[in-house]
């Protein structure tokens, strides 16, 4: 696939975009060895490229579920920095108050319907999002993004199936990371692929290299025109690697290093970067100054959580429920 | 008047679809079959194929495609065919449904009704439970148990405009309706404390219990069928000069306490009835409350008249046995009686 000269603005914004969820990522990663942040969080390193390719294929008004590991998704559909980071600090500030965490992290203003903490749990509710938009006439999609473990959950099937009966414009992106926790792919799948299961719903299938923006935003970009234009729903599976364990205090020992290595040498955001630089459409300067600035961006968000103030102990006996208009008239 | 519970809830749906164009329905055969218990009979010619929705056999994506359109701003109505099947999609309730608006800081709510039938009438284990209790556990859920016509049609309206996850379960025997497939079980030909919803559009605030007969000896709170079976005896023990209050709790959440324990204060005595098996279960919660807060006022150890704690067995004899019946009730109301009265 060939760059093109006219989406230089896109390609570096994506660009940026990697860079920050990488730095937002590192930066909770040294917080969390120094103590300072709580609770777990599961690290999307190595993965940026499905988060930012997927989105950048689509609208604001768009809508997205996560995972449980769902800050590179929230990042990329471009939620508020500093509301992410004071989330994960559990500060009233938060896009959520403190409530949620990172594996529940949302935020509605940008489409992004929530991280999950069940495996399979955002599919349905991604359907149900593009089933609202298909209903109002809105030519509004819904990305379900799941990790390749999602696949054999009874919600994956069942949502697939009725996307598909209804035509809904919903798009189901696997991550692929080779892991559920700690069971290889190849333990858990008796295929090579889980793009083929596509076959069985009668929608549109496609394997993609997840190390590859371009490969990625190409996909989504099809994939999305055909939800929009009527056309039903699609799975791409991604092919990736997270370079950290499941979770915060995973060493990942289940895997051989050499795999760890070999994926590492093929770096979403350094291949990107090389392919700027080679098609002269960025300089090196110009991406090492991004770095810089996402840099001071998350030393600022790290500020303004850590100043903020945590919710009030009694907060969530408020949010239990929400207030139907017509009480709140009362 | 709407004469039976079906009839009520159908025009409650159709009125509120008129009133909102946000309100769709979906479920199993609740399209060209018009539900199990042709509660939305019609109601796919009156409204079309886009907001009459037969799904398919996939209760995971009928509450988690409702929970999506939910907080994408419409107000789905999903129909499980039997309470049971709710276990199918319990992640989906229990952990999407119930969660999200506090879960994401209240940037969400999710305004949806999960409407399905409940109790035991000769179907067995699997297609007889009655499910309160379990949703009663779950903070974020509201919980609608209708009682008759008129309940049932306020009640409604109010769950479809509520900006929560409501369980609005409903009972076979009172339905008032035949089944697609023939003659229904149904309890409604005997009993004569069905009340008929008007015409006219009326809210009832989830919430609120409803007294339902005044009485000074024995406080009975008894949900739907048993409902109406404690009515029945309360005629049948004023001849005896025992004069039961009977009290409908109408909402198992959020529960009205205060209406129960108003009651209980006065009368010192109280049975709790439900179809619901015995442990852990609405009667549990609804006797532990009162012994919180009104034990003083106690003049009798409180009573729960539930189901057995038994799977629903197939046999008509085994069934009588395990459910709670207007003898139980009886016997319940004459132990509180009973007691010795220590002051």
């Amino acid at each position: 696939m060939e760059l093109r000269q006219e989406e230089r603005d896109l390609y570096v914004a994506m660009y940026r975009r990697m860079v920050l969820i990488r730095a937002f990522e590192d930066k909770l990663y040294f917080l969390f060895l120094n103590t300072v942040m709580p609770g777990t969080m599961h690290q999307y390193n190595g993965q940026e490229a499905v988060a930012v390719g997927l989105c950048s294929a689509l609208r604001q008004t768009d809508y997205i579920t996560s995972t449980h590991r769902g800050h590179g998704h929230t990042l990329a559909k471009g939620a508020d920095l500093n509301g992410a980071m004071a989330e994960m600090f559990a500060k009233d500030t938060g896009l959520c108050r403190g409530m949620g965490g990172s594996m529940h992290i949302a935020d509605f203003r940008v489409g992004m319907l929530g991280a999950n903490g069940i495996v399979g749990g955002g599919l349905p509710i991604a359907a149900g999002a593009a089933l609202a938009a298909q209903m109002r006439g809105a030519d509004q999609v819904a990305v379900a993004f799941m990790g390749e473990a999602a696949a054999n959950e009874g919600s994956f099937h069942e949502s697939l199936n009725v996307a598909a009966v209804w035509k809904l414009p919903v798009i189901f992106v696997v991550e692929n990371n080779l892991y559920g926790y700690s069971v290889r792919f190849s333990d858990a799948f008796p295929t090579e692929h889980i793009a083929t299961r596509a076959c069985a719903y009668g929608i549109a299938g496609e394997i993609v290299d997840g190390q590859d923006l371009l490969a990625v935003y190409e996909a989504s970009v099809k994939a999305v025109s055909r939800a929009r234009a009527g056309g039903g729903p699609s799975l791409i599976e991604c092919k990736t690697y997270r370079y950290k364990g499941h979770a915060r205090f995973d060493p990942a020992a289940y895997r051989p290093k050499e795999e760890e290595e070999a994926w590492k040498n093929r770096d979403p955001i350094k291949l990107w970067a090389a392919k700027l630089v080679e098609s002269g459409l960025a300089s090196e300067e110009e991406l090492k100054s991004i770095h810089a600035g996402v840099r001071k961006e998350v030393d600022a968000a790290v500020e303004f959580a850590t100043k903020s103030p945590p919710p009030a102990p009694d907060l969530c006996l408020s949010l239990i429920f929400a207030r139907t208009a017509e009480e709140a008239n009362d | 008047m709407y004469e039976s519970i079906a009839v009520a809830l159908n025009r409650t749906l159709a009125d509120e679809m008129q009133r909102d164009s946000s309100v769709f329905l979906l479920g199993e055969d609740i399209g060209t079959l018009g539900g199990a218990y042709q509660v939305t009979r019609g109601l796919l010619q009156e409204f079309g194929s886009a907001r009459v929705r037969d799904t398919p056999c996939s209760e995971i994506a009928i509450i988690g495609l409702s929970i999506g359109a939910a907080v994408a701003g419409m107000r789905p109505v999903a129909e499980l065919q039997f309470a049971d099947f709710v276990f199918c999609a319990m992640d989906q309730v229990v952990n999407q449904a119930a969660k999200l608006h506090m879960m994401f800081g209240g940037q969400a709510s999710v305004p949806m009704v999960i409407r399905a039938p409940q109790g035991a009438t000769g179907r067995a284990a699997q297609h007889s439970q009655s499910v309160e209790a379990y949703f009663m556990h779950t903070p974020g859920l509201k919980v609608v148990l209708p009682s008759d016509p008129y309940n049932a049609r306020g009640l409604l309206a109010s769950a479809i405009r509520d900006d929560n996850p409501v369980l609005f379960l409903e009972h076979k025997l009172l339905y008032g309706s035949t089944s697609a497939g023939g003659k229904a079980k149904s309890a409604t030909g005997s009993l004569t404390t069905l009340r008929p919803a008007p015409e006219e559009e009326y809210t009832i605030p989830l919430g609120l219990a409803e007294l339902r007969r005044e009485g000074k000896d024995v406080t009975v709170v008894a949900t739907q069928y048993m409902l109406h079976l404690s009515l029945r005896i309360a005629d049948q023990l004023a001849e005896e000069g025992i004069s039961l209050e009977v009290i409908d709790p109408r909402t198992p959440a959020p529960l009205d306490m205060e209406t129960i324990s108003r009651s209980v204060v006065k009368t010192g005595r109280l049975v709790v009835v439900t179809e619901d098996v015995l442990t852990c279960g609405f009667a549990s919660e609804v006797v532990a409350r009162v012994a919180e807060s009104c034990h003083i006022s106690l003049k009798a150890p409180p009573q729960r008249v539930a189901t057995l704690d038994t799977p629903i067995p197939f046999a008509p004899e085994s069934e009588r046995f395990v459910l709670p019946s207007e003898d139980k009730i009886v016997a319940a109301v004459r132990r509180t009686l009973l007691a010795p009265v220590v002051v």
